[in-house]
């Protein structure tokens, strides 16, 4: 099962694979794959890229959602805990947020793990800390457009839900959830744009993405501006891609809204 | 014919509603708990590690660090703000060779990270550096500070581009037309008519892009400029006291916040005419 399912992957791998642009292209140069060129470790890192802000969006969608209710709820107190949450962390640069998250988790780790006796030393997964810090940064930004995309369906819309004899959950689920997904995607689009920029500063604490794998070919082969002229071209392949795929999906989402 | 006999006899008022105890609002406490515990965390830290031996080492530097982060985004948003002028303007103009171009280059520069970008001319031109000799210009590829002012330009220039011409584009045509039948020359109807009202739409955006520009200047540190995250980054690399991150965060968080009311009054008072 799972043999013929990797088969499958490393036929259509578009960069090693038979068909793969460096295959073709690398020939036996810089970028060949192999243990000649570089092919196989920038794939490596575009894969790494790409799972990194995948394993973001949802998280990241998640917390935001959430702190988009705070913001909207009665409760003055609630909304000042999220007031507190995204004036923090948007107006934090990403990178001290990424060093926050991974120094601090791992100061903090020590010193709790050093309590029950434990004195080794503790090392942070990076890809986890990238994680965690690119989810509250799109967490807090993401929560202002849910926030003016909640503000955008008129409150008829809650009643008719009462008035039908719904509950809360099932209102905001059948009725406001849609409305809601669809007002806020070109904001979210944008964001996950941003985010696929972000993921760049997971190269300064060590995890091998495109700017890193790009970085280390550069240091090695001597050929910098070859390799981060790569890496930019990379990243504008994979925006490119998103901004396409993001927009069949608007229309998508779109296509029950009067066309003019 | 009815006379009133007697009067209604004053009443109490009624009864203050009593408001529950809902879920929302235990949330909302116990987050905010949550906040002021990681606040009280963070002070008794600063205040068990504070070492005034490192203090004097490092504040002038993290003013120092200040001064650069400061000066850099400053310098970096004057010059873009003026490349963006031509750019906007071939974005907007006729010509189709000139918007492709201006085309390209905003959207190559917006979507691509500034990290990157900020390497291939930091790491990547310094490669070519017999050829810059030749030019002339290998002084100021040879500074990490100047590639990273350079990066920084080019980028918000990209920005302030985009910001500039949605501006423009966003005032009505009726403006334009307006002037013309007054029989005022386009340029005087641009300069006193079209960029004043394009300006206060642009006010907003020119916000966000400064407050994004102090946020992305922490890069300029990984290309070892001594900016606040540069020094912040030294600072820790020979104490490793968390300490270091938390004094960072807290000069950023003033900066952008000081920032952000600066812009909310600089709108409430330009914008008072607009409102009733």
């Amino acid at each position: 099962m799972s043999g013929w399912l990797s088969a499958l992957f490393d036929t259509l791998d578009p960069f090693c694979g038979p068909v793969g642009i460096f295959t073709w292209l690398g020939g036996t140069g810089l970028v060949s794959c192999g243990d000649t060129g570089w092919g196989d470790e920038i794939a490596f890192g575009v894969k790494v890229t790409i799972s990194l802000a995948l394993a973001t969006l949802p998280v990241g969608l998640l917390i935001g959602f959430l702190i988009a209710l705070a913001a909207q709820s009665q409760e003055k107190l609630l909304r000042l805990a999220a007031g507190v949450y995204t004036t923090i962390f948007r107006g934090l640069p990403e990178l001290l947020t990424l060093f926050i998250v991974y120094y601090g988790a791992q100061t903090l780790l020590q010193s709790v793990l050093s309590a029950f006796g434990y004195e080794g030393r503790v090392e942070i997964n990076a890809f986890v800390a990238g994680m965690v810090a690119l989810a509250v940064v799109f967490s807090s930004y993401s929560s202002e457009v849910l926030l003016s995309a909640f503000r955008a369906i008129p409150r008829g819309q809650y009643e008719a839900g009462d008035a039908l004899g719904l509950r809360r959950g099932k209102t905001m689920m059948l009725i406001v959830l849609p409305q809601l997904i669809r007002i806020a995607l070109p904001g979210l689009t944008n964001l996950w744009l941003i985010l696929l920029k972000d993921t760049s500063y997971v190269s300064v604490i060590g995890l091998a993405d495109i700017v890193r794998q790009t970085g280390i070919a550069a240091r090695v082969s001597k050929e910098a501006f070859f390799f981060y002229f790569l890496a930019c071209l990379l990243y504008l392949v994979l925006a490119m891609l998103s901004s396409y795929g993001l927009g069949y999906i608007e229309r998508w989402a779109k296509r029950s809204e009067v066309s003019r | 014919m009815s006379v009133i006999e007697r009067l209604i006899p004053p009443r109490a008022p009624p009864p203050v509603a009593k408001r529950p105890l809902t879920a929302s609002k235990v949330v909302g406490i116990g987050i905010l708990v949550l906040w002021a515990l990681l606040a009280m965390a963070l002070i008794s830290m600063v205040i068990e590690g504070w070492d005034p031996a490192k203090f004097e080492r490092y504040g002038p530097r993290y003013l120092n660090g200040l001064l650069t982060t400061l000066t850099l985004v400053g310098i970096s948003i004057v010059l873009g703000a003026i490349l963006s002028l031509p750019i906007a303007f071939a974005r907007m103009s006729q010509n189709r060779v000139l918007n492709a171009i201006t085309y390209a280059y905003v959207y190559v520069f917006r979507s691509t990270p500034l990290l990157a970008q900020l390497f291939l001319i930091y790491y990547g031109l310094g490669s070519f550096r017999p050829q810059l000799e030749n030019l002339g210009l290998w002084w100021f590829f040879r500074e990490a500070w100047y590639c990273g002012l350079f990066s920084l330009t080019l980028n918000t220039a990209a920005y302030q581009a985009e910001i500039l011409r949605g501006a423009i584009q966003s005032v009505p045509v009726g403006q334009h037309e307006g002037a013309a039948a007054l029989g005022i020359s386009k340029r005087v109807a641009f300069w006193k008519i079209v960029l004043p009202q394009a300006l206060i739409v642009a006010l907003r955006p020119y916000g966000n892009e400064i407050i994004l520009m102090i946020k992305g200047s922490a890069v300029v540190a990984i290309v070892t400029v001594y900016d606040l995250m540069g020094e912040t980054r030294y600072a820790f690399s020979r104490t490793f006291d968390y300490q270091t991150y938390l004094w960072a965060a807290i000069f950023y968080l003033s900066m952008v916040e000081a920032l952000r009311h600066l812009w909310n009054f600089i709108e409430r008072h330009l914008t008072r005419h607009l409102t009733h």
